[in-house]
Protein backbone atom coordinates (compact mmCIF):
# COMPACT_ATOMS: atom_id res chain seq x y z
CA UNK A 1 0.00 0.00 0.00
CA UNK A 2 0.80 3.43 -0.60
CA UNK A 3 0.69 6.48 1.80
CA UNK A 4 0.37 10.05 1.62
CA UNK A 5 0.89 12.02 4.93
CA UNK A 6 -1.01 14.86 6.15
CA UNK A 7 1.99 17.45 7.18
CA UNK A 8 0.71 20.85 7.25
CA UNK A 9 -3.26 22.13 7.97
CA UNK A 10 -3.15 23.15 4.58
CA UNK A 11 -2.62 19.09 3.42
CA UNK A 12 -5.80 18.51 5.43
CA UNK A 13 -7.77 21.62 4.18
CA UNK A 14 -7.07 20.80 0.51
CA UNK A 15 -8.22 17.02 1.36
CA UNK A 16 -11.39 18.63 2.43
CA UNK A 17 -12.12 21.48 0.26
CA UNK A 18 -11.59 19.04 -2.26
CA UNK A 19 -15.03 17.20 -0.83
CA UNK A 20 -12.82 13.98 -0.63
CA UNK A 21 -13.52 13.44 3.03
CA UNK A 22 -17.09 12.68 3.80
CA UNK A 23 -17.14 13.47 7.34
CA UNK A 24 -14.57 15.95 7.11
CA UNK A 25 -12.32 13.35 8.75
CA UNK A 26 -9.25 11.04 8.42
CA UNK A 27 -8.31 8.17 7.79
CA UNK A 28 -9.28 8.01 4.08
CA UNK A 29 -8.45 5.39 2.16
CA UNK A 30 -8.21 5.20 -1.90
CA UNK A 31 -8.98 1.36 -2.63
CA UNK A 32 -11.08 0.09 -5.31
CA UNK A 33 -11.92 2.91 -7.03
CA UNK A 34 -13.57 4.46 -3.52
CA UNK A 35 -12.32 6.94 -0.83
CA UNK A 36 -13.45 5.35 1.98
CA UNK A 37 -13.55 7.09 5.43
CA UNK A 38 -14.74 6.03 9.04
CA UNK A 39 -11.74 3.20 10.07
CA UNK A 40 -14.21 0.59 11.10
CA UNK A 41 -15.47 0.56 7.62
CA UNK A 42 -12.01 0.74 6.23
CA UNK A 43 -11.56 -2.22 8.14
CA UNK A 44 -14.61 -4.04 7.57
CA UNK A 45 -13.91 -3.73 3.56
CA UNK A 46 -10.18 -5.10 3.90
CA UNK A 47 -10.85 -7.72 6.45
CA UNK A 48 -13.85 -9.48 4.14
CA UNK A 49 -12.09 -8.73 1.07
CA UNK A 50 -8.87 -10.49 1.82
CA UNK A 51 -10.72 -13.49 4.04
CA UNK A 52 -10.05 -12.42 7.42
CA UNK A 53 -13.94 -11.88 8.66
CA UNK A 54 -14.47 -15.45 9.43
CA UNK A 55 -16.57 -17.89 7.45
CA UNK A 56 -20.39 -17.29 8.13
CA UNK A 57 -22.36 -14.67 10.05
CA UNK A 58 -22.11 -16.65 13.44
CA UNK A 59 -18.24 -16.39 13.26
CA UNK A 60 -18.69 -12.66 12.01
CA UNK A 61 -20.55 -12.12 15.35
CA UNK A 62 -18.03 -13.10 17.66
CA UNK A 63 -15.49 -11.65 15.50
CA UNK A 64 -17.02 -7.89 15.48
CA UNK A 65 -17.66 -8.33 19.23
CA UNK A 66 -14.42 -9.54 20.44
CA UNK A 67 -12.98 -6.41 18.13
CA UNK A 68 -14.88 -4.12 19.20
CA UNK A 69 -14.12 -4.87 22.92
CA UNK A 70 -10.15 -3.84 22.10
CA UNK A 71 -11.46 -0.87 19.82
CA UNK A 72 -12.36 0.44 23.00
CA UNK A 73 -9.40 -0.19 24.61
CA UNK A 74 -7.22 1.45 21.71
CA UNK A 75 -9.35 4.17 21.53
CA UNK A 76 -8.25 5.05 24.89
CA UNK A 77 -4.19 4.05 23.75
CA UNK A 78 -4.75 6.73 20.60
CA UNK A 79 -5.97 9.50 23.01
CA UNK A 80 -3.35 9.15 25.97
CA UNK A 81 -0.97 11.57 24.26
CA UNK A 82 -3.73 14.45 24.22
CA UNK A 83 -4.37 14.22 28.13
CA UNK A 84 -2.26 16.95 29.61
CA UNK A 85 0.41 16.00 31.82
CA UNK A 86 -1.38 16.55 35.02
CA UNK A 87 -4.04 13.69 33.90
CA UNK A 88 -1.71 11.61 32.32
CA UNK A 89 -1.12 9.62 35.46
CA UNK A 90 -4.83 9.28 36.16
CA UNK A 91 -5.05 8.02 32.46
CA UNK A 92 -2.68 5.39 32.56
CA UNK A 93 -3.96 3.73 35.86
CA UNK A 94 -7.15 3.35 33.78
CA UNK A 95 -5.56 1.98 31.13
CA UNK A 96 -3.63 -0.73 32.53
CA UNK A 97 -6.67 -1.65 35.24
CA UNK A 98 -8.79 -2.03 32.12
CA UNK A 99 -6.34 -4.31 30.26
CA UNK A 100 -5.65 -6.71 33.24
CA UNK A 101 -9.20 -6.45 34.89
CA UNK A 102 -11.36 -6.34 31.47
CA UNK A 103 -9.69 -6.88 28.73
CA UNK A 104 -6.78 -9.44 28.79
CA UNK A 105 -8.96 -11.93 30.90
CA UNK A 106 -11.55 -11.93 28.45
CA UNK A 107 -9.43 -12.69 25.55
CA UNK A 108 -7.26 -15.12 27.79
CA UNK A 109 -10.65 -17.43 28.41
CA UNK A 110 -11.79 -16.78 24.72
CA UNK A 111 -8.62 -18.61 23.87
CA UNK A 112 -8.67 -21.48 26.87
CA UNK A 113 -12.47 -22.22 26.03
CA UNK A 114 -11.67 -23.85 22.77
CA UNK A 115 -7.84 -24.29 23.33
CA UNK A 116 -7.16 -23.53 19.53
CA UNK A 117 -4.89 -21.50 18.34
CA UNK A 118 -6.53 -18.56 17.21
CA UNK A 119 -9.68 -16.62 18.58
CA UNK A 120 -12.21 -17.62 16.30
CA UNK A 121 -13.22 -20.54 13.89
CA UNK A 122 -9.85 -22.39 14.31
CA UNK A 123 -8.30 -19.79 11.59
CA UNK A 124 -6.12 -16.66 11.43
CA UNK A 125 -9.28 -13.55 11.17
CA UNK A 126 -8.61 -10.26 12.03
CA UNK A 127 -9.15 -10.76 15.26
CA UNK A 128 -5.86 -11.95 16.30
CA UNK A 129 -4.07 -9.75 14.07
CA UNK A 130 -6.19 -6.81 16.10
CA UNK A 131 -5.54 -8.54 19.52
CA UNK A 132 -1.44 -8.77 19.06
CA UNK A 133 -1.35 -4.94 17.86
CA UNK A 134 -3.05 -4.16 20.90
CA UNK A 135 -0.86 -6.40 23.01
CA UNK A 136 1.92 -4.47 21.93
CA UNK A 137 0.85 -1.23 22.10
CA UNK A 138 0.05 -1.95 25.59
CA UNK A 139 3.56 -3.59 26.12
CA UNK A 140 5.17 -0.17 25.47
CA UNK A 141 3.78 1.43 28.52
CA UNK A 142 3.96 -1.68 30.71
CA UNK A 143 5.52 -4.79 29.27
CA UNK A 144 4.53 -6.55 32.51
CA UNK A 145 1.00 -6.44 31.67
CA UNK A 146 0.69 -10.16 29.69
CA UNK A 147 2.90 -11.65 32.84
CA UNK A 148 -0.86 -13.76 34.14
CA UNK A 149 -1.86 -13.95 30.42
CA UNK A 150 0.39 -17.00 28.84
CA UNK A 151 -2.47 -17.71 26.34
CA UNK A 152 -1.90 -14.61 25.04
CA UNK A 153 1.49 -14.35 25.35
CA UNK A 154 1.63 -17.34 23.05
CA UNK A 155 -0.85 -15.99 20.31
CA UNK A 156 1.36 -12.96 20.47
CA UNK A 157 4.68 -15.44 19.99
CA UNK A 158 2.61 -17.01 17.07
CA UNK A 159 1.00 -14.55 15.42
CA UNK A 160 4.42 -12.29 15.09
CA UNK A 161 5.99 -15.21 13.13
CA UNK A 162 3.23 -15.19 10.20
CA UNK A 163 5.70 -14.29 7.72
CA UNK A 164 4.00 -11.01 6.85
CA UNK A 165 3.27 -10.35 10.12
CA UNK A 166 7.30 -10.74 10.78
CA UNK A 167 8.03 -8.82 7.56
CA UNK A 168 5.98 -5.56 9.60
CA UNK A 169 7.56 -5.96 12.74
CA UNK A 170 11.07 -5.63 11.10
CA UNK A 171 13.03 -2.14 10.85
CA UNK A 172 12.40 -0.66 7.49
CA UNK A 173 8.36 -1.47 7.51
CA UNK A 174 5.24 1.23 7.15
CA UNK A 175 5.01 0.44 10.97
CA UNK A 176 5.03 3.43 12.56
CA UNK A 177 6.41 4.19 15.73
CA UNK A 178 4.51 5.38 19.42
CA UNK A 179 3.73 9.22 19.21
CA UNK A 180 6.10 11.37 21.06
CA UNK A 181 6.10 15.22 21.93
CA UNK A 182 7.27 16.48 18.53
CA UNK A 183 4.48 14.55 16.55
CA UNK A 184 1.71 15.38 19.20
CA UNK A 185 2.87 19.26 18.59
CA UNK A 186 2.91 18.44 14.51
CA UNK A 187 -0.54 16.86 14.75
CA UNK A 188 -1.86 19.97 16.87
CA UNK A 189 -0.67 22.21 14.82
CA UNK A 190 -2.87 20.09 11.34
CA UNK A 191 -5.75 19.86 13.51
CA UNK A 192 -5.16 23.56 14.67
CA UNK A 193 -5.72 22.42 18.39
CA UNK A 194 -4.27 25.07 20.80
CA UNK B 1 -39.96 -21.98 15.85
CA UNK B 2 -36.66 -19.97 16.93
CA UNK B 3 -36.90 -18.47 20.56
CA UNK B 4 -37.28 -14.25 20.22
CA UNK B 5 -34.13 -12.30 20.60
CA UNK B 6 -33.79 -10.76 24.41
CA UNK B 7 -32.46 -7.44 25.10
CA UNK B 8 -31.11 -6.78 28.34
CA UNK B 9 -30.69 -3.20 29.45
CA UNK B 10 -31.78 -0.60 31.10
CA UNK B 11 -35.31 0.44 30.63
CA UNK B 12 -34.35 3.45 28.94
CA UNK B 13 -32.71 4.34 25.30
CA UNK B 14 -29.09 4.89 25.92
CA UNK B 15 -26.89 2.27 23.47
CA UNK B 16 -29.48 -0.12 22.81
CA UNK B 17 -31.72 2.22 21.52
CA UNK B 18 -30.19 1.35 17.96
CA UNK B 19 -30.74 -1.85 18.10
CA UNK B 20 -33.98 -1.94 18.80
CA UNK B 21 -34.99 0.07 15.82
CA UNK B 22 -33.48 -2.41 13.64
CA UNK B 23 -35.21 -5.49 15.10
CA UNK B 24 -38.65 -3.55 14.69
CA UNK B 25 -37.60 -2.27 11.48
CA UNK B 26 -37.06 -5.34 10.50
CA UNK B 27 -40.26 -6.58 11.53
CA UNK B 28 -38.69 -8.61 14.35
CA UNK B 29 -40.79 -9.16 17.80
CA UNK B 30 -38.51 -9.42 20.83
CA UNK B 31 -38.61 -9.34 24.36
CA UNK B 32 -36.69 -7.11 26.95
CA UNK B 33 -35.19 -8.12 30.49
CA UNK B 34 -34.81 -4.09 31.92
CA UNK B 35 -32.06 -3.93 34.12
CA UNK B 36 -33.57 -2.00 37.70
CA UNK B 37 -30.47 -2.35 40.27
CA UNK B 38 -26.83 -3.38 41.00
CA UNK B 39 -27.71 -6.72 41.92
CA UNK B 40 -29.21 -7.85 38.31
CA UNK B 41 -26.08 -6.00 37.07
CA UNK B 42 -23.61 -8.21 38.79
CA UNK B 43 -25.46 -11.22 38.38
CA UNK B 44 -25.06 -11.06 35.07
CA UNK B 45 -21.45 -10.14 35.15
CA UNK B 46 -20.86 -13.44 37.78
CA UNK B 47 -22.56 -15.21 35.15
CA UNK B 48 -20.20 -14.54 32.62
CA UNK B 49 -22.52 -13.19 30.19
CA UNK B 50 -21.29 -10.22 29.25
CA UNK B 51 -18.04 -10.78 27.67
CA UNK B 52 -16.65 -7.52 28.42
CA UNK B 53 -18.59 -6.66 31.84
CA UNK B 54 -20.70 -4.43 30.15
CA UNK B 55 -24.30 -4.08 28.41
CA UNK B 56 -26.01 -3.81 25.94
CA UNK B 57 -26.67 -7.72 25.63
CA UNK B 58 -28.51 -9.37 22.81
CA UNK B 59 -29.54 -12.97 23.49
CA UNK B 60 -29.72 -14.40 19.69
CA UNK B 61 -29.28 -17.57 18.06
CA UNK B 62 -27.79 -19.22 20.63
CA UNK B 63 -25.50 -16.59 20.44
CA UNK B 64 -25.01 -13.78 23.87
CA UNK B 65 -23.78 -10.81 21.72
CA UNK B 66 -22.07 -7.67 23.55
CA UNK B 67 -20.75 -4.04 21.92
CA UNK B 68 -23.13 -2.26 19.94
CA UNK B 69 -21.85 -2.16 16.80
CA UNK B 70 -21.38 -6.26 16.63
CA UNK B 71 -24.87 -6.54 17.52
CA UNK B 72 -26.11 -4.18 15.09
CA UNK B 73 -23.73 -5.61 12.38
CA UNK B 74 -25.03 -9.24 12.87
CA UNK B 75 -29.03 -8.18 13.06
CA UNK B 76 -28.45 -5.88 9.50
CA UNK B 77 -26.75 -9.13 7.74
CA UNK B 78 -29.33 -11.70 9.00
CA UNK B 79 -32.33 -9.88 7.82
CA UNK B 80 -30.99 -8.25 4.51
CA UNK B 81 -30.24 -4.28 5.43
CA UNK B 82 -26.88 -4.48 4.76
CA UNK B 83 -26.50 -4.09 1.08
CA UNK B 84 -25.83 -6.88 -1.40
CA UNK B 85 -22.23 -6.64 -1.92
CA UNK B 86 -19.53 -5.79 -0.38
CA UNK B 87 -19.51 -2.12 -2.04
CA UNK B 88 -22.97 -1.20 -1.16
CA UNK B 89 -21.71 -2.96 1.99
CA UNK B 90 -18.85 -0.32 3.27
CA UNK B 91 -21.04 2.50 1.97
CA UNK B 92 -24.10 1.34 4.54
CA UNK B 93 -20.47 0.90 7.09
CA UNK B 94 -19.73 4.06 6.52
CA UNK B 95 -23.02 6.13 7.12
CA UNK B 96 -24.14 4.09 10.01
CA UNK B 97 -20.51 4.75 11.41
CA UNK B 98 -20.86 8.54 11.20
CA UNK B 99 -24.50 8.47 12.27
CA UNK B 100 -23.14 5.87 15.50
CA UNK B 101 -21.05 8.68 15.85
CA UNK B 102 -23.31 11.55 15.92
CA UNK B 103 -25.64 9.41 18.14
CA UNK B 104 -23.18 8.62 20.85
CA UNK B 105 -22.87 11.98 20.87
CA UNK B 106 -26.21 12.70 21.66
CA UNK B 107 -26.77 9.15 24.46
CA UNK B 108 -23.76 10.57 26.45
CA UNK B 109 -24.88 14.03 26.47
CA UNK B 110 -27.43 13.31 29.12
CA UNK B 111 -24.94 12.58 31.77
CA UNK B 112 -22.79 15.67 30.59
CA UNK B 113 -23.54 19.48 31.78
CA UNK B 114 -24.96 21.11 28.82
CA UNK B 115 -22.32 22.63 27.58
CA UNK B 116 -21.92 20.83 24.19
CA UNK B 117 -24.30 21.04 21.25
CA UNK B 118 -24.57 18.05 19.66
CA UNK B 119 -26.86 19.34 17.11
CA UNK B 120 -24.41 21.99 16.00
CA UNK B 121 -22.72 19.20 14.96
CA UNK B 122 -25.27 17.37 13.05
CA UNK B 123 -26.15 20.33 10.80
CA UNK B 124 -22.56 21.20 10.10
CA UNK B 125 -21.09 17.93 9.82
CA UNK B 126 -23.20 14.94 9.75
CA UNK B 127 -26.78 16.42 7.86
CA UNK B 128 -25.82 17.90 5.00
CA UNK B 129 -23.49 14.60 4.29
CA UNK B 130 -26.46 12.70 3.79
CA UNK B 131 -28.56 15.85 2.03
CA UNK B 132 -25.99 15.42 -0.53
CA UNK B 133 -26.22 11.43 -0.78
CA UNK B 134 -29.70 11.77 -1.39
CA UNK B 135 -29.61 14.75 -3.91
CA UNK B 136 -26.40 13.00 -6.05
CA UNK B 137 -28.17 9.89 -6.65
CA UNK B 138 -32.07 10.76 -6.14
CA UNK B 139 -33.43 7.75 -4.94
CA UNK B 140 -35.36 7.39 -2.15
CA UNK B 141 -33.17 4.93 0.01
CA UNK B 142 -29.22 5.84 0.79
CA UNK B 143 -27.56 3.06 -0.98
CA UNK B 144 -28.45 0.87 -3.51
CA UNK B 145 -31.72 2.11 -3.86
CA UNK B 146 -33.10 -0.20 -1.70
CA UNK B 147 -34.10 -0.05 2.10
CA UNK B 148 -31.24 -1.16 4.85
CA UNK B 149 -29.70 -0.42 7.66
CA UNK B 150 -28.43 2.91 6.81
CA UNK B 151 -31.68 4.36 6.42
CA UNK B 152 -33.11 3.50 10.11
CA UNK B 153 -29.69 4.45 11.36
CA UNK B 154 -30.07 7.95 9.83
CA UNK B 155 -34.40 8.12 10.33
CA UNK B 156 -33.44 7.65 14.67
CA UNK B 157 -30.51 10.15 14.66
CA UNK B 158 -32.84 12.82 12.92
CA UNK B 159 -35.74 11.87 15.49
CA UNK B 160 -33.17 12.17 18.16
CA UNK B 161 -31.20 15.55 17.50
CA UNK B 162 -34.86 17.08 16.59
CA UNK B 163 -35.38 16.52 20.11
CA UNK B 164 -32.73 18.78 21.05
CA UNK B 165 -33.65 21.10 18.24
CA UNK B 166 -37.00 20.86 15.93
CA UNK B 167 -35.65 23.39 13.37
CA UNK B 168 -32.34 21.25 12.61
CA UNK B 169 -33.87 19.53 8.98
CA UNK B 170 -35.03 23.38 8.52
CA UNK B 171 -31.76 23.28 5.63
CA UNK B 172 -32.49 20.13 4.21
CA UNK B 173 -35.31 19.66 2.10
CA UNK B 174 -34.19 16.48 0.64
CA UNK B 175 -33.66 14.51 4.26
CA UNK B 176 -37.00 15.82 5.08
CA UNK B 177 -38.75 13.93 2.85
CA UNK B 178 -36.82 11.00 3.66
CA UNK B 179 -37.99 11.39 7.14
CA UNK B 180 -41.18 11.02 6.24
CA UNK B 181 -41.08 8.32 3.69
CA UNK B 182 -38.96 6.30 5.92
CA UNK B 183 -41.47 6.81 8.64
CA UNK B 184 -44.16 5.81 7.00
CA UNK B 185 -42.58 2.58 6.16
CA UNK B 186 -45.42 -0.08 7.80
CA UNK B 187 -43.21 -1.95 10.66
CA UNK B 188 -41.25 1.95 11.60
CA UNK B 189 -44.56 3.45 11.85
CA UNK B 190 -45.87 0.83 13.74
CA UNK B 191 -42.72 1.38 16.06
CA UNK B 192 -43.09 5.16 16.20
CA UNK B 193 -46.66 4.86 17.59
CA UNK B 194 -47.52 4.85 21.84
CA UNK B 195 -47.33 1.33 22.59
CA UNK B 196 -44.82 0.22 20.88
CA UNK B 197 -40.91 -0.82 22.63
CA UNK B 198 -39.65 2.43 21.67
CA UNK B 199 -37.93 4.25 24.60
CA UNK B 200 -38.49 7.77 25.75
CA UNK B 201 -35.26 10.29 25.78
CA UNK B 202 -33.81 10.16 29.33
CA UNK B 203 -35.05 11.86 32.48
CA UNK B 204 -33.54 12.59 35.97
CA UNK B 205 -34.83 9.08 36.78
CA UNK B 206 -33.08 7.33 33.88
CA UNK B 207 -29.81 9.31 34.37
CA UNK B 208 -29.65 8.29 38.19
CA UNK B 209 -30.50 4.74 37.84
CA UNK B 210 -27.63 4.24 35.20
CA UNK B 211 -25.51 6.32 37.59
CA UNK B 212 -26.17 3.76 40.16
CA UNK B 213 -26.10 0.56 38.37
CA UNK B 214 -22.93 1.56 37.08
CA UNK B 215 -21.71 3.22 39.91
CA UNK B 216 -20.66 6.25 38.46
Amino acid sequence: FEEKYIATPEDLDKLRNDGRLMFGQVPMVEIDGMELVQTRAILNYIASKHNLYGKDLKERALIDMYIEGMADLNEMIIIFPIHPPGEKEAKLALIKEKTTNRYFPAFEKVLKSHGQDYLVGNRLSRADIHLVELIYNLEEFDPSLTASFPLLKALKTRISNLPNVKKFLQPGSQRKPPMNPKSLEQAKKIFRLP
Amino acid sequence: MAAKPKLHYFRGRGRMESVRWLLAAAGVEFEEEFLETREQYEKLQKDGRLLFGQVPLVEIDGMELTQTRAILSYLAAKYNLYGKDLKERVRIDMYTDGTLDLMMMVAVGAFKPPAEKEETSAKTRYFPVFEKILKDHGEDFLVGNKFSWADIQLLEAILLVEELDASVLSDFPLLKAFKTRISNIPTIKKFLQPGSQRKPPPDSHYVAVVREILQF
